[in-house]
Formats: C-alpha cells, structure tokens, sequence
C-alpha cells in the first residue's frame, strides 16, 4: 500500500474503495468464541464450496458479533440472512439455498428455542432489536486484519476531520462537552483527564490504552481489540492530537492472542499507510503505538500497577499523588494519559458525529452506550450494547431471553469481582455509574453474569473473594491479610462450621479493608460479600444456625435422606459412598447419619434425584409427628 | 539473545539506557517461555547478565506474574477457565473430573510429563461455559462425555 502523503490521498482512497460490488459476501464470525465452534473450518469449507461449484463470492472473517453462544455465525450480503451454529457439513446447502435459490435456507436461521419460527434477518432478532449499536456498530461488518475495510465503511473519517478543521483543543472541548466517562469502571470524565495532562510541563506525553481485561465474565475490550482494532488506534491518535503526545502504548492481557494478532496486524497497516508515524497525513503530528502484553497478573489493570508493569517492573500498585497525568506520574515520569479501551473506541463517534449526538443517547449523568458482557444462567450470553438508563429486567428478559431452562432468578452479578449482587426487587434499577454505586454494586467494566435458584450466594461471594485474595498483590495488609481472613470465615460457613457472630466478623472486617487498602482491588474486594449479606443475609443465616444450603451447592451441610417412594434400588449411591453409611435394607435404602459426612458422592450419584438434603430442623419436627 | 533497541522500537528514543533494558524484561521471559515452555534457572542466569540486572531482581519480577513458570510444563497443556461465568455453570466439576482422571492436582504435571493442568480467571468465551483451552485451542460447552473424550485424546498421545 502507498503511503498517504496528505488528507486529500485519505479522501481519495475512500472513495476508490466505495465502488459498488455486486458479489455476494459471507461475514463469517472470527472471534475468539466463533473459533472454538470451529469457524476456522466454515471459512475453508465455504472456499472449497464456491470454488467447486464455480460461485464468485467473498469470504470476510469478521470480529465478534455478540452472540457467542449461537456460534459460529454467519452473515450473508446483500440478502441479509444470518445463520447460526453453522457446520463445516452445511456449507453446501446453505450456498445452495441462499446463493443458489436466493431463499433462506431454514435449518440453521436463528431461533429462540426448537419450537419457535425462524427469523431471519438480524435486526428482527430479538436479542438486537433493544441493542444500539454505537460502539460495536461495525464488528462483524468489516474484516478486522484489513484497514481498507475500515476506511471503507467511513473509518478514520473523525481523524481526517479533526485534523483538517479542529485544532487540538476544539477536539480536546468536544470530548469535554460530551461527558464521555471512562468504560473502565470508575467512570471518571474523559475530557477532565485529557485536559489535565495537557496541562502537564512536558514536551513529552504518553497515551496508554488499558485492555487488562482481568474481570472473569467479561470480555467487551476483547471484541472490540479482535473485531475493530482500527476504531481504537483512531481513538488514541484523536487523543495524541488532542493533548499533544507522542507515543501509545496498548497493554493487552496474554490470555487474548488473538486480539494481540489483530491489533499487531493493525498497527503495521496503519504505519504503512501513514496512518502513524512521523508526520501523519503530512502535518505537523507523529504519534506511534505499541503493544505491551500482561502476564496474567489481575492488579495490573490497576492503572498505577499497569504502569509499573509497562516499566517492567513487579506490577505494584503506588499511592498518588502523583497522578498519572502530571509529572513524574506517568510511565518513565512522563505525564500519561491511561484510558479503557472502551472509552478510546467511543471518541471517534463523538468527534464525527458531534458532542450533541453523544449526549442525546443515554442518561443525563451518564450519556452515551455501554457494552455489556452478559453471561451465567441466561439464554443467550451474548455482548450486549445497550443506551445507558436501560433497566437490568430489560437486559437479563429481553435482551438475554431470560433464564436458562425457565428457572427462577436470583440475583444478578454487575462489576465482576469489584461489584455486587443485586436481587430480583433491584431488577428495575436503571444502569449507569451512579444508580449501580448507590445500590451497593458498580458498573464495573461491564460483566453481568445471571444467577438462577441453582446457585448458592454464600459459594458465589466466596468464589470472587477467593478470585480477589489469589489476586492480591500483597503489598498493603489490610487487602493481603484482611482478604484471607474472610475467605478463611467463608470456608468455615460453606462447610457448616460457621458460628454465631460471623456475618458481623465478616462486615467488620471488609468495611476495615474498603477502607484501609491503597488501590482499587483492596477498596473494593469485600464488595462481592458485603452486598451478598445486605440483600440475602437469610442465605448466610441458613448456613451458620441450620446448617442448610438452600442451594444444595455447599457440601458438609444438610441431613442426607433417601426418599424412598422415588428411589428405584439401583444401588448407584451405595456404591458411590466412601465411607460405607449407606446400608440396604430389604426392600429399601437408608443413610446412617453417624458414618455419612455429607459429601455429596451419593447425591450426585443418583440418577433420579432421590437422594435428598432436607434442613435439620424440619425433619426432627416432622419425625416427632 | 535479546535485541533491546528494537524491541522498544521508537519508544526507545527518549528513554534512559537502564531505562529500556528493564523495560524488555518481560518482553524476555514471554519470548523464553515460548522457546523452553518454561523458564529455565540458566536461561534467567544468562538474561540478568546480559541486561545487567541482579538475579534477585530477575526472579522477583518474573514471579510476580502467574503466566510464568519455573518448572518444565508437560507436552500437553490443559487449562480449565474457572471465570464466574464457567464457574456457575460448572467449572469446578470439569476441574474435577480431570483430576481425578489425569491423577494430578491443578496446576501440577504429570510425572511422565505428558500434561500439565492449570486453571485461568477467564478466557473471554463465556458465551461457550465451561470452557477449557488444550494447547491454544479453545474448547466450548463442555459436557461429561466432551471432557471425557479431551481426556482420551491425551492419554493415548502419551502412549
């Protein structure tokens, strides 16, 4: 590709690409999730298939469309039909029917469940329809490794506008006016960070790009880095222009190789077509971005921790002053600008569409969309964008289809470890940074996983808490000392030795560790526990005083019974038992309760669920009838 | 063994000489690890030599990080994702399962070195849980027999 020697040769380009092509295209979902169902397989198959019958066709391997667990998903241009689960073996039909017929070709459209009609086009599904696409609006449309695909569909159209007409500081007052929060969780305004490194004495400033993505149950920042790397290059140079930096930095995390691939792909198309550089599109500008990758360390999408891994140094987090953005702050001490990858991807739109455009989406506080990453119980796990104010019952019933195997709901998880779990009365609760914080959980990056009846909220705040002790760097006590003392009262519970006075222990405990800890892992680790206790503080109360788990997820607790009316005398949990308490009668099965440890081997092991956990307290009742 | 200039690329022009060479540190051991599947004592020798860091130094940054290891890893490389999302579907019932059946603890290899389990915080396939990645390649929607059959395939490349 030539190098761009002025933003005329931008234009120019972009026009040259808009011819109409009148072949039909196959978007075939590349992301990391369409790839494990085997999508790799579809595309050669799909090649194999046109060449053989003589079709002249496109294949485009795009970035994540959102609807991972229906994968792999293909889209079909111009007709429009959107398949999914699609198997190597069905290529030849489904180009048989669409390519061939021009009809649809039914086995594989979308469907809510096996009874359901077919739809299908993408917008009538559903799980799109409540979805405003701003951020995500071109993943699955364009091949992510090829930024002529981008430039096509009016990609770095917001650089090529800023750099001919703005100046630094209009961009810099547009991303202000916006009141663009930052995606990364804390949602602290975009536009005052900008303004504040710029401010900084220094000829020289640094962005970095925060694609840590360590939140398990998340996964926004790896489509965006997989399926439209281009869209955040543009948002970091519009940045560089903006506050007059020189260098980028984007820390991705070693768990994405694939985001890693395309963003390299990236960046090398972009410096070969003078996209970055020294004197990008012939002015006045150079700005050139990096790939720095993590090494499976949670802290470090702390921003001062991320920092020092970027030195190369144990990823600890600092005490500021000074912040990042002033100097001596940043990485090597130059003022640095850190944002979210999310944050990055949405300052193009503002900067091509207008402030105005951005502020009229969303809520007042909180303007714009936010991508969620929704996952658990729920239908469909899928990435969702949806305008900020959108209420959780809109996301988990409408969006998400509702709950797996039409169980009931319990609670729903927001903010990944950092954040809480709010019940079903929550459910209402419009989302954006401020009415998740006050609720007791936060926005987090955007994880949200389901929890249905199945699941034990005592296990799940102990899990996170387990997550966040194992991740605790270990330099400040209260995180590294006060994060295993609660685990270690959680261990206690969930194996039925809980005491009188550990819900306390525990609340005390966590508000010293909110309180007392240096970075945000600390500050926020007991949330998962402490909004557990606020909203199901019954659930814990079962576990210490009845030793029961409602949930039958804890092993250790409970009375083990067989029902005999159920109970066929297959003999499988005789079997399964270790410790020999279940005898044989003549005709019947029993638990000897002196010998059973309550270790769940016969419940797991019966086939028809006739092995029961029953609370204590009830039986002895019922046994003195 | 490592190029510091060019791994810094442009950057490399307004830092210090110490500066850059701590800063292809872990750049380094990513790039050992790929070549020895772990890292090995004299290869972090030769490293803290070669960059002029002290030993000490070396071991606690490295160690620090949980992508890297001291010990040789097993020909085959089985990571259970143990993220929230696999984890209310059953994650810990899969990590289980392999226990039991390779014999190991998680995070263990085993002693003819035929596969090493590990567990991960999440892979970013949630949509696919539980899910399990065996040498780089992702694998979705596991279920008994699924995991049973990723079990089979490794124990007769061992043989």
């Amino acid at each position: 590709m030539e190098r761009l020697k002025n933003i005329d040769d931008l234009k120019r380009l972009r026009d040259a690409l808009n011819i109409e092509i009148t072949r039909p295209v196959l978007e075939v979902c590349g992301g990391s999730a369409c790839r494990a169902g085997g999508s790799k397989k579809v595309v050669l198959a799909v090649k194999n298939e046109a060449d053989i019958r003589g079709i002249d066709l496109e294949v485009k391997v795009t970035g994540c469309r959102g609807l991972c667990s229906k994968g792999p998903n293909v889209k079909v241009r111009p007709h429009g039909y959107f398949y999914t689960r699609v198997k190597p073996d069905m290529v030849a039909s489904l180009l048989g029917y669409t390519i061939g017929a021009n009809t649809p070709f039914r086995p594989l459209l979308y469907r809510d469940d096996i009874l359901s009609e077919p739809i299908e086009k993408v917008e009538d599904i559903p799980l799109y329809k409540k979805q405003f696409r701003l951020v995500l609006r071109h993943n699955g449309r364009i091949d992510p490794k090829s930024i002529t695909d981008y430039i096509k569909i009016g990609g770095y159209s917001a650089l090529q506008k800023a750099l001919s007409s703005m100046t630094p500081d209009d961009v810099l007052n547009e991303i202000d006016k916006a009141n663009l929060r930052g995606r990364g969780g804390a949602g602290f305004p975009a536009g005052k960070k900008w303004k504040h490194t710029k401010s900084a004495k220094s000829d020289i400033k640094l962005i970095v790009a925060n694609g840590d993505e360590g939140d398990p149950g998340a996964f926004m920042d790896r489509s965006i880095m997989e399926g439209n790397p281009h869209s955040l290059l543009e948002g970091m140079l519009l940045n560089a222009y903006a506050i007059g930096a020189q260098y980028g930095f984007i820390y991705v995390r070693h768990e994405y190789p694939l985001a890693v691939e395309n963003l390299n792909a990236a960046i090398s198309e972009a410096r070969e077509l003078g996209l970055l550089g020294k004197n990008i599109l012939g002015i006045d500008f150079s700005f050139d971005i990096s790939i720095r990758e993590g090494a499976g360390a949670f802290v470090c999408g702390e921003s001062t921790a991320l920092i020092a891994s970027i030195e190369g140094a144990r990823g600890f987090p600092r005490p500021r002053p000074p912040r990042l953005s002033e100097v001596g702050g940043g990485v090597w001490g130059y003022p640095t600008n850190l944002n979210n990858i999310e944050t990055f991807a949405n300052v193009p739109i503002i900067i091509e569409k207008g402030a105005d455009y951005f502020l009229s989406i969303g809520t007042e506080s909180s303007p714009g969309t936010k991508v969620f990453a929704l996952a658990g119980k729920v239908k469909n796990s899928c990435l969702v964008e949806v305008p900020m104010g959108i209420t959780l019952r809109e996301i988990v019933y409408d969006i998400g289809g509702g709950i797996l195997g039409n169980k009931k709901f319990k609670a729903i998880q927001t903010g990944g470890p950092s954040g809480g779990c709010l019940p079903e009365g929550m459910l209402d609760t419009p989302v954006d940074f401020d009415t998740l914080t006050k609720a007791g959980s936060m926005m987090g990056s955007g994880g949200m996983i389901v929890l249905d009846e199945d699941n034990c909220m005592v296990d799940v705040a102990k899990y996170f808490l387990s997550f966040c002790q194992s991740e605790s760097c270990g330099k400040c006590p209260p995180c590294r000392i006060g994060t295993y003392q609660m685990l270690q009262i959680l261990e206690r519970i969930t194996t039925g030795k809980g005491e009188h006075g550990d819900i306390g222990r525990l609340e005390e405990i966590g508000k010293k560790v909110v309180e007392g800890s240096l970075c945000g892992l600390g500050n926020s680790a007991p949330n998962p526990v402490l909004s557990t206790i606020k909203y199901f503080r019954q659930e814990y109360e079962e576990h210490i005083y009845d030793k029961y788990c409602r949930s039958k997820t804890c092993a250790g607790l409970g009375l083990y019974v067989i029902d005999d009316e159920a109970c066929f005398l297959c003999g499988l949990c005789k079997e399964a038992c270790s410790f020999d308490a279940i005898k044989e009668g003549k005709d019947k099965f029993f638990i000897d309760q002196d010998y059973c440890t309550k270790c769940k081997a016969c419940y797991t092991a019966c086939p028809i669920e006739a092995v029961k956990i029953e609370k204590k307290t009830s039986v002895k009742v019922s046994k003195s009838h | 063994m490592i190029n510091v200039q060019e791994e810094m690329e442009i950057v490399g022009d307004i830092l210090t000489d110490e500066q850059k060479r701590r800063a292809v540190l872990i750049h380094a051991f990513h790039k050992i690890q790929k070549e020895n599947n772990y890292l090995p004592e004299d290869k972090l020798v030769a490293l803290s030599e070669e960059l002029n860091i002290p030993l000490s130094d070396v071991y606690s940054t490295a160690s620090f990080y949980k992508q890297f290891y001291f010990k040789p890893r097993g020909r085959n490389i089985v990571c259970v994702c143990v993220g929230t999302a696999c984890h209310v579907r059953g994650a810990q019932d899969v990590v289980h399962q392999l226990e039991k059946d390779f014999g190991i603890k998680a995070g263990e290899t085993a002693s003819d070195m035929s596969v090493t389990l590990e567990t991960v915080g999440c892979v970013g396939c949630c949509g696919l849980a539980p899910v399990l990645v065996v040498n780089e390649e992702i694998v979705g929607e596991l279920t008994k027999a699924k995991t049973e059959g990723i079990i089979d395939s490794i124990t007769q490349i061992q043989r």
